[in-house]
């Protein structure tokens, strides 16, 4: 019988292999995320002070990063601090640096948000009903920003593992790279990057679209 | 004088709750009938199911002796015929008073922009509206959105007028500029059906009321009888249920007596 | 200042190579326009795409509704670089042949539709279905209700989404010189790799990218701004 291809994911580690490379790049997801969101929570908090300079300075910060493709930031990071400033980072650091300095500014915005979606009479109904400062803190305001940021946090750490498919870009050896290596191994099978790549691309979706779901879940259950 | 609407022992119910009930009407050309009853007892849904924004489950529905309930596809050219005015108003938000006006006679209708704009101003300066014409609606208050939504039911020149507790969305003293509105229409010889809770303006506008409870049509009378000499005990308790009628009462010693011997 | 910094923190006797920017401003130029360009096509296709989407799930036309359903799912949750990929390398090999602008394209349109969808439904949802029926009750038909009494409201309330989707996927255009688009990234990148100065042809890149991306963005702000003002936000219910 000919080969169609399909056979490629399961001859030898193959899929190993590919699990391998989306791992790289999960890595990379996890330690932004984790680095995001908390440096997101201080900047949110940054970004309501009470201060002009520093809202002005957070919101440029903002602005700039929302601004530039990804894969621009990553350029930068990745071969222009090298020549600029001689630092030589590798693919995986350069990447941490830029989706961190991307996703905590994201965070930030997201944390902003949910603070000032809630409405001032909230605080000021809890302290007439005679509740200290912290007590208005922790039983009225952070149950009620939670609710709405939660779900926005989720969501931004799926848009984090999408984007992370970019170190393919400044030579991580990830899932695709790593599928092109099986591919030109076995280039003898005519149809394996069809099913290589669509392997990837469905790995991706059954690692993206659960946490997505349970984003919507929640902020439909809490709406 | 012609029999414009005709309702034939229609029913209609939502999951397992029965709203009509075998509900029979008609209506003269010209005349004015005010629906009036409690709260939930199937006023709107008559109003919805007559221009089929409903569909009804059993009975007919005649406009000029055609059926009209039960057809799905050419419901458009029915409500060209039959005009309706909700409690929202539900102007267009994104459209100027004058657009709002010519929407429909324009693209329904097919008539010319500048023949219906002229009538148009026309009816906006009957109302007390010409100034308005170029405003958003949110900027205007709940009596003149009502009043333009009025205006926008009458430019299709309808048939007959169907209008569902236009004042119940408005403070008190907004009421009474929609409503004289509608007596003016009535005055002109507007065929209406009318859903209110407003006991004075029925009184005043109807030729005919009809008492709808539980989905039934409970009592049919002229007003003058409806309101002072009710044949049923449920409208007299119905009408015992608004506070402003046991004053008047007081007022009126001799209307007491009149409708405690019309009691059964 | 700038000596002192210049000593301390950047590598030694480096200096900004003005004459190597100027011989390849028309490089640039031309990486642009391809940019913009199937940015502006990829933005067109998706919110034709995405508005039909949305149409079909907020009117629930049946099995057309679950495939929709299936394809934002799909589309949202996985990255352009993969699906990119897919279509370029993948498809060709079980007879589907694109040419590298179609896959762009057609990439750009399957990552775009998806977020267009989204934005055009919570938009038409945003819409109250007294609406619908007060168009209905002027005599219009279902088909001139939704085009003048529902789209015009939901373009308006989706408006800041949609605008957000537009800059979105023109910077998303930066993954296409894996489909061998010569776009600015690529033209940068060729560059580069070609022995070029590194910090010359990034600053050039950043402000390729800023000079497409500012118009649009201040075009989206100004947009917004008009669509608010006219727009009457939902206030007027009861």
């Amino acid at each position: 019988m000919q080969d169609s291809g399909v056979s490629i994911l399961f001859k030898g580690i193959n899929f190993q292999r590919l699990l391998g490379g989306l791992w790289v790049t999960l890595r990379i997801a996890l330690i932004t995320i984790g680095l995001s969101l908390a440096l997101g929570l201080v900047f949110g908090l940054i970004m309501l002070s009470r201060r002009k300079v520093l809202r002005g300075i957070s919101r440029a910060w903002l602005e700039i990063v929302r601004f530039m493709p990804q894969l621009v930031l990553l350029y930068m990071v990745y071969f222009g601090f090298a020549r600029l400033f001689g630092w030589d980072l590798d693919g995986e650091t350069s990447a941490v640096l830029v989706f961190t300095f991307w996703g905590t500014a994201e965070m930030g915005d997201l944390v902003r948000g949910a603070v000032s979606s809630i409405p001032p009479h909230q605080r000021e109904s809890a302290e007439a009903i005679g509740l200290t400062p912290m007590q208005v803190c922790r039983h009225v305001l952070i149950p009620q920003t939670v609710r709405r940021l939660l779900p926005q946090a989720i969501n931004l750490s799926t848009r984090i593992i999408k984007t992370t498919a970019l170190v393919k870009m400044i030579n991580v050896t990830e899932v695709l790279k790593v599928g092109q290596q099986i591919i030109s191994q076995f280039y003898r099978l005519r149809e394996a990057p069809f099913w290589v790549y669509l392997t990837i691309f469905i790995l991706y979706f059954i690692i993206c679209w659960p946490i997505s779901a349970l984003a919507g879940w929640l902020e439909k259950r809490w709406a | 004088m012609d029999t414009i609407l005709q309702v034939r022992h229609i029913g209609k119910a939502f999951e397992h709750n029965q709203v009509l009930r075998d509900v029979s009407l008609e209506l003269d050309e010209g005349r004015v009938l005010v629906v009036v009853g409690p709260s939930g007892c199937g006023k709107s849904t008559l109003l919805r199911c007559i221009n089929g924004l409903e569909q009804i489950d059993s009975g007919e529905i005649l406009l000029r002796g055609e059926v009209i309930s039960g057809q799905r596809k050419n419901l458009h050219l029915v409500r060209q015929k039959i005009g309706m005015v909700f409690q929202s108003y539900d102007l267009f938000p994104h459209m100027r008073v004058m657009d709002n006006l010519l929407l429909g006679p324009v693209k329904a209708l097919g008539r010319p922009k500048e023949e219906v704009r002229a009538e148009a101003e026309r009816m906006l300066a009957r109302v007390g509206l010409a100034d308005k014409a170029g405003v958003y609606p949110r900027t205007l208050s709940g009596g003149q959105r009502q009043r333009v939504a009025l205006v926008r039911a009458m430019l299709m020149q309808p048939e007959i007028l169907l209008l569902d507790e236009i004042t119940a969305a408005l403070d008190p003293e907004m009421v009474s500029e929609v409503l004289n509105v509608v007596l003016d229409l009535a005055r002109d010889g507007m065929t209406m059906v009318i859903v209110t809770h407003e006991m004075r303006f029925a009184e005043a506008v109807a030729d005919e009321v009809v008492f709808l409870e539980d989905g039934c049509v409970v009592e049919r009378n002229p007003p003058e009888v409806f309101f002072h000499r009710p044949e049923t005990e449920r409208a007299k308790r119905f009408l015992q249920s608004f506070d402003y009628a046991p004053r008047r009462r007081a007022a009126q010693p001799g209307a007491n007596t009149a409708e405690e011997q019309s009691a059964p | 200042m700038a000596p002192a910094l210049t000593g301390a923190f950047f590598v030694r006797g480096w200096t900004m190579d003005w004459s190597y920017i100027a011989a390849h401003v028309p490089d640039f130029l031309g990486g642009a326009w391809v940019t913009l360009s199937y940015g502006l096509i990829g933005v067109a296709c998706s919110a034709v795409l995405g508005l039909l989407c949305s149409l079909v799930r907020v009117f629930r036309v049946p099995v057309l509704r679950a495939l929709v359903r299936a394809y934002v799912e799909l589309s949202r949750n996985t990255p352009l670089l993969v699906q990119l990929f897919f279509l370029y390398a993948g498809l060709p090999r079980v007879g589907v042949k694109l040419s590298a602008g179609a896959c762009a394209v057609v990439g750009l349109t399957f990552l775009g539709g998806g977020y267009m969808a989204e934005a055009f439904r919570s938009g038409l949802e945003a819409v109250d279905r007294s609406q619908r029926e007060a168009g209905e009750c002027i005599g219009l038909t279902p088909l001139q209700t939704v085009r003048y009494v529902v789209l015009p409201q939901a373009f308006a309330t989706a408006a800041p989404a949609l605008f957000a989707n537009m800059i979105f996927l023109i910077k998303e255009t930066s993954m296409l010189s894996v489909v061998a688009i010569m776009d600015l990234m690529n033209v940068a990148d060729t560059l580069r790799t070609g022995g070029g100065r590194t910090i010359e042809v990034l600053s050039m890149l950043v402000v390729a990218y800023v000079v497409i991306l500012l118009p649009v963005s201040l075009l989206a702000t100004f947009a917004e701004r008009r669509m608010r003002f006219a727009g009457f936000g939902r206030q007027h219910t009861v």
